[in-house]
């Protein structure tokens, strides 16, 4: 389906704050970190509704992620929150030793990723951590569309037994997937079908895809939209149905080009059915200043850019 | 255990650092000899546990973390020697498809071993989610943790020190392997600590300090600090030992650290230890 009745603007973050206070009245063993973030991260009702299990860690991500790390070895679920920058780059070796190689339960909640967080510029926008993340054995890596996406992804994410990062974001945008969505970790959402080419897309860039796949139509050409929501484990069955149908993909992300779901979905057709790609995403720079808008812009990942990507790899087909 | 005994599972303990870094040519026998004495006394007259019967959470009992994970020999000949596995598997350490990695870890299933360090600095952070977790779970229970001294000088260890106190996080008993000796050096020559009391205190922990060749020392000390416990705050023992104790050569340098004896050392370190429970 394209052509979403859109009622409500929303953060994503703030689904990740509802979906914390809901999994955690069913879940007594989930608690919450955070590093002097907590109204950024929308953590408040979740301390206000549970302030023995809200851990204020102060400007100490390293010292979070491993008191995260001891608190799951006793069974506890935690959900240490911190812009995404803070949460894996600053922080890459703690979770590499004491979350992932221990396989400790441990949730990463990465708020602010990618360019939208806007105005704060390159030092707060990280584009690698999609990367960094996919890299590390034992990690699952998710990156949400909208509010209703994140709140369940954050549901299934406490519900799912091993270390995850959960990739969220700061500009309000079009909450269009279901309230009611069945959120299954590792399983792709098929947005529309289609027939000339697949659009894979992940985070804040699915909503553009749903733009683009619109002005294709208008066009005559039949774009089908695949949200990759969980980029580690990929669906790789999915990925490779759709591709066989369409013969060509673009890839959009907001993260680089290297490390980032594009190149996941490279690997997988290189070995399986090697297909034209075109990659949507941000090619070795750094972020700047600007609105979210201005900066999807300047960036090339914008709907228009993933349009002008699906007619160049269709005719390299 | 009595102290006669203690003496003699410390000796064998030693005996076996010495066999398993020697066999593979590779580990860290000096902080290892330097700690023994440590371990032995926990692992027999301080910890609550239960070796036949090892659970990851370790609810219901206290846990150990080794922050400094590359002296893993003398956690493993301990753990092996309290019953978590057969003595006989020392003598895979570090080789391949070993459950003895060179540095501890997790994916290998050793019971025992609940977290995986090596990458320094980080083992006081886990040691405080695990103390507060015990809070929440209502479990009396403590947690131990061992630092070295050089590993002091990675910056986590001290956002866990100010976040101990602030939480006061007071169901933790951290220790120093005060040597004063790092791979480089002195420590006071790469990087010196300065008052590192001072700092602890500074840090809001109280501080003790003891002798870690000393049994009596060793168990007083610890006696003590349990009996501070939960009383709003954390715990840290300076715990003065020598790098490479009970190997003469291997005292009064810094230059064992991480390099095995050869040959004629082992036998000659051998020969200054007693074999006391039977060599594995």
């Amino acid at each position: 389906m394209l052509d979403f009745e859109i009622t409500e603007h929303k953060d994503t973050r703030s689904g990740f704050g509802v979906g914390l206070l809901e999994i955690a009245k069913a879940d007594e063993n989930v608690v919450g970190l955070c590093a002097d973030l907590t109204g950024s991260l929308k953590m408040n009702a979740f301390q206000d509704a549970f302030p023995h299990r809200f851990f204020q860690a102060g400007i100490a991500e390293a010292n979070m992620m491993g008191v995260a790390a001891g608190m799951a070895n006793a069974g506890k679920i935690p959900f240490a929150g911190t812009f995404a920058n803070f949460a894996t780059g600053r922080v890459y070796d703690q979770i590499r030793q004491s979350i992932a190689y221990s396989k400790k339960n441990v949730k990463i909640a990465a708020s602010h990723s990618g360019l939208t967080l806007g105005e704060d510029g390159a030092t707060h926008q990280i584009l690698e951590d999609i990367g960094l993340m996919k890299m590390l054995p034992n990690m699952t890596v998710i990156c949400t569309a909208d509010f209703n996406q994140t709140k369940a992804a954050t549901i299934a994410a406490a519900k799912h037994n091993g270390p995850v990062y959960l990739r969220f974001g700061r500009p309000s945008m079009p909450n269009f997937t279901p309230a009611d969505q069945n959120f299954v970790i590792g399983k792709a959402n098929l947005i529309h079908e289609g027939s000339d080419v697949t659009i894979v897309c992940t985070g804040h860039l699915v909503w553009e895809s749903v733009l683009a796949a619109q002005k294709l139509r208008d066009q005559g050409i039949n774009a089908e939209v695949l949200n990759i929501h969980t980029i580690k484990p990929l669906d790789e069955e999915a990925v490779l149905k759709s591709v066989a149908k369409t013969g060509c993909v673009v890839s959009a992300e907001e993260h680089m080009i290297n490390g980032g779901l594009g190149e996941s979905i490279s690997g997988l057709l290189a070995r399986n059915n090697p297909a034209p790609q075109e990659f949507v995403a941000v090619n070795d720079t750094f972020g700047e200043s600007g609105t979210p808008a201005e900066l999807l812009v300047k960036y090339g990942l914008d709907s228009s850019n993933i349009v002008d990507a699906c007619k160049k790899v269709i005719s390299r087909k | 255990m009595d102290k006669e005994g203690l003496k003699k599972f410390s000796s064998q303990v030693r005996r076996d650092i010495i066999r398993m870094v020697s066999a593979v040519q590779s580990g860290h026998p000096g902080g290892s000899l330097g700690c023994t004495d440590f371990f032995v006394a926990l692992y027999s007259n301080i910890m609550k546990h239960d070796p036949k019967n090892f659970k990851m959470d370790g609810n219901g009992e206290d846990i150990f973390f080794l922050s400094n994970g590359h002296i893993s020999p003398v956690w493993y000949s301990t753990l092996a020697r309290s019953g978590y596995f057969e003595v006989s598997e020392l003598a895979t350490f570090r080789k391949i498809n070993t459950r003895l990695q060179g540095h501890p870890s997790v994916d290998k299933n050793l019971p025992g071993i609940r977290m995986a360090s090596g990458s320094l600095g980080q083992g006081l952070s886990v040691g405080c989610g695990a103390a507060q977790a015990k809070k929440l779970n209502n479990d009396p229970n403590l947690i131990y943790t061992l630092h070295g001294d050089g590993e002091l000088q990675e910056g986590q260890i001290w956002e866990a020190a100010m976040y101990a106190a602030h939480q006061k996080i007071d169901n933790i008993i951290a220790t120093v392997d005060y040597n004063g000796r790092q791979i480089d050096g002195d420590l006071d020559d790469v990087l010196s600590l300065g008052d590192l009391r001072a700092k602890w205190e500074a840090f809001g922990w109280k501080v003790l300090e003891m002798d870690g060749h000393d049994f009596d020392s060793i168990l007083s000390t610890m006696e003590k600090a349990k009996g501070m416990t939960g009383n709003g705050t954390p715990i840290v023992i300076l715990m003065k030992t020598e790098m490479g104790q009970g190997v003469d050569f291997m005292m009064g340098t810094h230059k064992w650290h991480g390099s095995p004896p050869n040959a004629d050392q082992t036998a000659n370190a051998l020969s200054q230890l007693e074999e006391t429970l039977g060599d594995y």
